[in-house]
């Protein structure tokens, strides 16, 4: 399980700079937003915590097709299954690769990009957390839709489709959190909602997304 | 064995044969039944009830808004509960019928949406507002949309199934969170359940209520709508059933020549 954490590891900071995009592209859509919406910064304080995880979501969303694409157009996904490795573990493995290469640079930058956006003081701690909760949700939720559109010729706009609405839960519970935070209100109820969505997620999720693994790989 | 081909007897419609010589006896009673639920029940809810003293005639439209509502959500319970049977037992026929209802129900969700928009309008004073129970409808039908987009783009029927069977399954879950979570996220303007509750029926519950002057032809509706959906996934299934037997022609020919 190591041997294949440190390989997904390797792979994503060697090979073809998918590391790096995810933040870049979440630096440009924090970028993009006072463009949009208009420089004010009281204005900009206000809606920081949404941009903020919206931005993180979509960073997340846009990594997932390279998730399961690349091991599936190789073949080694096929070894994989047959390896004596439970199927279940390897996609947990795969999820937890991508959320240290992408959901965890995320939670480092977000509270930089927050000084752009006139983040209020007391609402980092808050946005770092819920971040730091939320996004292993995105990651195994995501790496349930890549299982499932693994064995399609142009999946990434289909993928786009079916996981979006399911992290509707996370984003609204996350973004909460960190909304409260920034107004400088108690925000344990959101992060406690977010938790417990984030350990279902990670308890259920593989064996969904095992299954349908299993399935495209038949 | 008469009690065991009697306990077998429901699953007899999973073959499609079966099925298809069944459903074409039964959907001409379901088509005229619903026709005439529909009729007697919309012309009575909109010419023979009075206006509401403080909504007018708008109130009419919950003819139409608070039926599909109730398919849009039964629509969806109806796929889940044909998916897990598919995934159980791989009844062709159950995955074809999950997939038949998948736009019935979308479709019942827009109307759903649109007729409680034009109500919103004069009413509310708005076209749309971010209420937990509009926004939950808003996402079932993001999630009818990934499950018909999952359906057409995988090529292998078999493939296909399981993959949207288990998606039907996931997202259930989701969904219901979904719905909860956003009751969390914003405080809604949609009044609470009103028509079907079990204390306003006997009479112990005396909060706000919909009258039986509404009630009847409300209800004479909803069997309407219900008969409807029945019709339409029945017809759509065997469709569907019969696409697939082209199909196989289709490949066998090609084989052979």
């Amino acid at each position: 399980m190591i041997a294949l954490l440190l390989r997904d590891l390797k792979l994503a900071l060697r090979a073809g700079g998918g590391f790096g995009l995810g933040l870049a592209f979440f630096l440009i859509v924090t970028v993009m937003v006072p463009f949009s919406v208009g420089p004010e910064s009281t204005l900009l304080s206000t809606i920081a915590p949404g941009v903020l995880w919206l931005g993180a979501l979509l960073a997340c969303l846009l990594s997932l097709d390279r998730l399961l694409a690349l091991d599936w157009e190789d073949g080694s996904l096929d070894l994989l299954a047959t390896a004596p490795l439970p199927l279940e573990a390897v996609v947990t493995i795969k999820a937890l690769a991508h959320w240290i290469t992408t959901g965890l640079p995320l939670v480092l930058a977000a509270p930089i990009l927050g000084v752009l956006l006139n983040l209020s003081p007391s609402g980092y701690a808050a946005l770092v957390t819920s971040l730091l909760l939320g996004t292993p949700a995105l990651s195994v939720i995501g790496t349930f839709g890549a299982a499932l559109t693994v064995g399609l010729k142009r999946g990434g706009l289909l993928l786009s489709l079916l996981v979006l609405p399911l992290y509707v839960p996370t984003l609204i519970f996350g973004s909460e959190a960190a909304r409260r935070g920034a107004l400088g209100m108690d925000i344990s109820t959101p992060l406690l909602m977010l938790a417990g969505i984030t350990a279902a997620c990670v308890a259920l999720l593989p064996f969904a997304s095992a299954a349908v693994l299993r399935v495209n790989l038949r | 064995m008469s009690i065991s081909s009697k306990l077998n007897s429901f699953w007899e419609y999973a073959n499609p044969k079966k099925f298809l010589a069944t459903t074409e006896r039964v959907l001409p009673v379901f088509w005229i039944l619903s026709a005439a639920f529909l009729a007697v029940g919309l012309i009575w809810g909109f010419f023979f009830t009075p206006d509401d003293y403080r909504q007018g005639s708008t109130v009419k439209i919950i003819y139409l808004h608070v039926p599909a509502a109730l398919m849009a959500i039964n629509a969806w319970l109806m796929m889940l509960l044909t998916s897990l049977i598919w995934l159980v037992r791989r009844h062709h026929v159950s995955a074809l019928a999950a997939r038949a209802a998948a736009p019935v129900g979308a479709i019942m969700t827009i109307i759903a949406l649109v007729t409680g928009a034009i109500w919103g309008q004069p009413m509310w004073g708005t076209w749309w507002e971010w209420d937990p129970r509009l926004t939950s409808f808003l996402i079932l039908f993001l999630f009818y949309l990934g499950y018909m987009a999952l359906w057409e783009a995988i090529d292998n029927p078999d493939t296909a199934a399981d993959l949207t069977s288990v998606l039907c399954l996931v997202g259930s879950v989701f969904a219901l969170l979904s719905r909860y979570a956003v009751n969390f996220w914003n405080q809604g303007l949609h009044q609470g359940a009103s028509v079907m509750r079990a204390g306003a029926i006997t009479g112990s519950d005396t909060t706000e209520k919909v009258s039986n002057v509404f009630f009847f032809p409300l209800l004479v509706c909803m069997i309407g709508f219900v008969l409807l959906f029945i019709a339409l996934v029945l017809y759509r299934t065997g469709t569907e059933i019969r696409a697939r037997r082209v199909n196989a022609l289709l490949a066998r020919e090609r084989v052979g020549s």
